[in-house]
């Protein structure tokens, strides 16, 4: 018996529209393709997608929970809605609560976000802030932490999405889990080469260049 | 922090061509970015590139032209380091007596009397003037450049088996590879982000890698196979590669046959190359030899990537042409992701050479000796043009030495600390009667000249710089340049009207002058000359540069506005451009098998001076220092060091830090060792980038006699405890506590 031929076009619905795409491809490109923007934070077109930020969520009629457009691919007949109230309600808590811990002031899209979809930053205020020290170790670059909203980028394109040089990862636990380097050593003791391609993909003022930073005036700055 | 505008332009460090967004605010860059839609770099950046821009906002940077107060004599030149040596000076008195000067020596002496130095950091644009200059108005071919101290075995080689001479292949083929090569490079330090397209075609897409180098360089942890032969002997190692290839017959028989000769004479001159006998020249293992030979005979496409480790040599030429032995034997050229592809070291050394730079070419490498190509220059000149070859850089330090150079303009060039033997330099610099030099920074051989004229730096002007894979791409003015410094192709321009107006005061005065013809057709013409030399901004000079170049007809400012780049050659305006190279035939026709014999010219250890000496650069660092050193950079990597394998440490009864005595026959300095296996034993490595401790005064001026490369990778030198230790700034601070120094393997 014969099975039936892979086909090589995936036929779908978003937004009420049909669109054709290649097998593989995510929501979020199938949804682009026709001029569809559905919002991200950790995702940046030239690194691997980890849906963490969750900002991308989307209904997929069917499917139990929100789906994360940035990694899953599309499949045949499905019918994806990347706006709906359900939708728009977790996209507002996820800001709220990024809001209630991370300081936005330097993350333009995001604020972007928060407005569009009417997120009350001061809805959970009053607890927990995630707040470190400037991390100034360096001719190059600052690490400001209590910016930091772990999208991953920098440490991927320190990794194998670029960099091959993995002198970032995760450290600590819950409110005080940030990015640090091995046994938190200082970047010139690690295998830092410092190419600041991390600068380069940060989404807010978590990483930065150190004449910006001085230029600003920072010393001192909590 | 919000710019107030971003300026889109090109990477002034390597010849990867990284394109920049340069965020202004307030005449300063605040941020560096990469537009991560742009070939070839794709958004990413390296140290120097993101972090290593901060020199040209640097408050030593040259503001007015300066005139050297105190008459230098002939041979008793000397350096002028005090502000009270020089003074500040109006355009008009610095380039008028520049002009004299320069046409005095000319009369006097002939127009071979004058050489000059193009600048591999210039735009195309600059050094495409700065030869017209040179050999439209002056009457010499004495033009040359940097290319010489690190391609020019490359390009021998290359011209002489297939007739071309720069990479065959292009950087966005990297991260497909099937199987490559790379030999005599440092990529990860010294083309950073073209070696992250290497590394992630062997993470990404499995491809195979064969690293051959002495030093165990970061690329060795990504080949499948490391061969590590001792330094000088690559001739060996490949030649015995291409013998396994004829023995095991895993040739392109149709590749042979087709498009290439003298294949039979070659595959004889192998017979004794065997793997036995490279293993006991080299060091490598026969076994592995035999595995190099067969992964990149056996894979569909294959690739070769060299550096300076190849070229830089008394037998650079002959190292390259093995490298192109195996691409012939295999035809693993003219598809993609195959190729012969050196990697050019500075932004713009290919398009300083394509641009004319070089004492044998106009641009594109059309020769001086062609009849019909002078013709063609003269009449676009309006001029009457040498037919004699000009001087070679290594052989302008001899020819002023023996009283045939008289006069020097270096552009943009620190020759006192990149030519071989500095003592040996510094004595010809001596002799000169005149030397001007144009830079953005005081240096170690602008400090000697009579006159400086301050140049603007790459972020202050426009133009084009052609990157490593021949791809010409825009840089775009994004500041305005500091006190009165100006355009390189500026100043050019203007001296050159002054030096024409000057002829035709002057020319009856020298009545028995040697250029007495060349000097009556400049008077007759003088008009229309005067006429073409004026530029309003340097899209009329690139213009100029399409109408006489065939291979650069199609590409325009606008193009490249459009499209971030065209790789030449590119032959007319619809052209798509040339990514790779040589797909139908080679430019002499058919590719030539070249026999190489296996020995060395080089300066090898004795008793008296054990160690082999190789010279090379750092990550955080560039070339003569003068931009690097002037950066941030200089922080992370503060001093020179002396990497010594720790067998040969522990043998001297000496440790990491401390101070040594370098010396070779040439001379002595005085740095900091660190111990590291990183080199072989027996081998020290020295960066040249330090004016304190300055590698090239150990090197050695044995050249290559094809290309008249030094050999800067192997010299003879002595290794032992300082008999005094220096002062200098940071030198009480343990040396692994500076900046990023450590061992790179630990």
């Amino acid at each position: 018996m014969n099975k039936p031929e892979e086909s090589s076009v995936v036929s779908l619905t978003i937004n009420g529209r049909t669109v054709q795409v290649a097998p593989g491809t995510t929501i979020l490109q199938a949804a682009k393709n026709i001029g569809v923007n559905i919002p991200t934070i950790c995702f940046h077109t030239s690194l691997t997608a980890n849906a963490v930020c969750r900002l991308c969520a989307v209904e997929v009629v069917g499917a139990r929970t929100l789906q994360a457009a940035c990694v899953v691919p599309v499949a045949p007949d499905m019918v994806v809605n990347t706006e709906t109230a359900r939708v728009k309600a977790a996209r507002r808590v996820i800001l709220e609560l990024l809001a209630s811990t991370v300081d936005l002031h330097e993350a333009p899209e995001i604020q972007t976000y928060i407005e569009q979809y009417g997120a009350r930053v001061d809805r959970f205020a009053g607890g927990l802030r995630r707040q470190f020290d400037v991390f100034d170790d360096n001719p190059f670059y600052i690490r400001d932490y209590s910016q930091c909203v772990m999208c991953w980028r920098c440490i991927q394109v320190c990794a194998e999405d670029v960099q091959y040089t993995y002198a970032l990862t995760w450290g600590s636990r819950g409110m005080e889990s940030h990015v640090v380097t091995a046994f938190s050593e200082d970047m010139p003791d690690t295998t830092c080469v410092f190419c600041g391609n991390c600068v380069g993909v940060c989404p807010t003022g978590a990483l930065k260049g150190k004449v910006e930073f001085e230029l600003e005036g920072s010393y001192g700055h909590p | 922090m919000e710019a107030e505008r971003v300026v889109r332009s090109t990477c002034p460090y390597c010849g990867v061509g990284c394109q920049i967004s340069l965020n202004i605010k307030d005449n300063r860059i605040i941020r560096v970015e990469a537009p991560f839609d742009a070939a070839p770099n794709y958004g990413r950046l390296c140290v120097k590139g993101r972090f290593g821009l901060d020199y040209v906002h640097h408050g030593s940077r040259l503001t007015a032209p300066l005139i050297r107060r105190k008459p230098q004599a002939r041979g008793q030149r000397t350096p002028a380091t005090y502000p009270d040596d020089w003074r500040e000076a109006a355009w008009d008195e610095a380039l008028d007596l520049v002009a004299r000067r320069l046409l005095e020596l000319r009369w006097r002496y002939g127009p071979d009397s004058i050489a000059a130095n193009a600048c591999a950091k210039a735009t195309n644009e600059d050094n495409y003037l700065l030869q017209k200059y040179v050999r439209g108005v002056l009457g010499t071919n004495n033009v040359d450049h940097c290319t010489r101290l690190c391609h020019a075995g490359s390009v021998a080689a290359l011209q002489l088996a297939i007739g071309s001479s720069a990479m065959s292949n292009s950087i966005a083929e990297m991260k497909d590879l099937e199987c490559f090569i790379v030999t005599g490079s440092n990529t990860t330090e010294n083309h950073p982000v073209i070696s992250t397209f290497l590394k992630e075609a062997v993470c990404q897409s499995g491809a195979q890698l064969i690293v051959a180098d002495p030093r165990q360089i970061e690329m060795t942890r990504f080949a499948d196979l490391w061969l590590r032969h001792r330094p000088g002997t690559d001739t060996a190692l490949f030649s015995a590669m291409a013998h396994v290839i004829v023995q095991e017959k895993l040739y392109n028989e149709k590749f042979i046959a087709t498009r290439t000769e003298g294949f039979v004479e070659y595959a004889d001159s192998l017979a004794d190359k065997t793997p036995e006998w490279a293993e006991t020249v080299s060091g490598v293992p026969a076994d592995d030899i035999r595995r190099g030979a067969r992964m990149y005979a056996r894979a569909s496409a294959a690739a070769i990537y060299w550096g300076m480790g190849i070229s830089q040599s008394t037998h650079g030429t002959d190292n390259a042409l093995t490298l192109v032995n195996l691409a012939l034997l295999c035809g693993h050229i003219g598809r993609p992701g195959t190729g012969l592809n050196p990697l050019r070291g500075q932004n713009n050394v290919q398009g300083c050479s394509d641009s004319g730079g070089m004492p044998t070419v106009y641009t594109a490498y059309q020769p001086v000796t062609d009849p019909d190509v002078r013709r063609k220059f003269e009449e676009a000149w309006h001029t009457r043009l040498s037919d004699q070859p000009g001087l070679t850089t290594t052989e302008m330090v001899d020819g002023i030495l023996s009283g045939q150079v008289k006069g020097w303009y270096v552009m943009g060039e620190n020759p006192l600390m990149s030519d071989p033997d500095l003592n040996h330099a510094r004595h010809a610099i001596e002799q000169l009667e005149f030397l001007v030099a144009q830079d953005i920074f005081f240096n170690e051989t602008n400090v000697y000249a009579d006159v400086i004229l301050p140049a603007a730096s790459f972020a202050e002007k426009d133009g084009t710089f052609t990157n490593s894979d021949r791809r010409v791409q825009g840089v775009r003015k994004a500041l305005s340049p500091p006190g009165q410094a100006r355009a390189d192709w500026e100043i050019v321009a203007n001296l050159a009207q002054r030096t024409i107006t000057l002829i035709c005061q002057g020319v009856d005065h020298y009545p028995d002058n040697a250029c007495r013809d060349m000097d009556e057709v400049i008077c007759h013409n003088r008009e229309r000359i005067l006429g073409s030399w004026i530029y309003v901004a340097p899209s009329e000079v690139w213009e100029e540069m399409r109408r006489v170049t065939p291979d650069f007809q199609g590409i325009t400012y606008a193009r490249i506005e459009r499209e971030g780049g065209v790789h030449w050659p590119c032959p007319e305006p619809g052209h798509p451009g040339s990514p790779y190279l040589f797909s139908e035939d080679f430019p002499r026709g058919r590719g030539v098998f070249w026999s190489v014999s296996y020995g060395t010219e080089s300066e090898l250890p004795d008793d008296e001076h054990p160690f082999i000496l190789n010279t090379g650069r750092l990550l955080y660092h560039w070339h003569g220092g003068t931009l690097s050193r002037t950066s941030a950079l200089n922080d992370i990597w503060p001093e020179c060091t002396v990497e010594m394998h720790p067998n040969d440490a522990a043998r001297l009864g000496l440790d990491m830090g401390d101070w040594v005595d370098v010396s070779s026959r040439r001379g002595t300095i005085t740095a900091r060792l660190l111990v590291t296996a990183r080199s072989p034993e027996g081998v020290v490595f020295i960066p040249f980038h330090f004016v304190e401790a300055a590698a090239n005064v150990l090197t050695d001026l044995r050249l290559d006699e094809r290309a008249k490369i030094p050999d800067y990778k192997v010299c003879a030198v002595r290794v032992a405890r300082a008999t005094t230790i220096p002062t200098r700034s940071g030198g009480q601070t343990p040396l692994t506590e500076r900046g990023s120094i450590k061992d790179p393997l630990v």
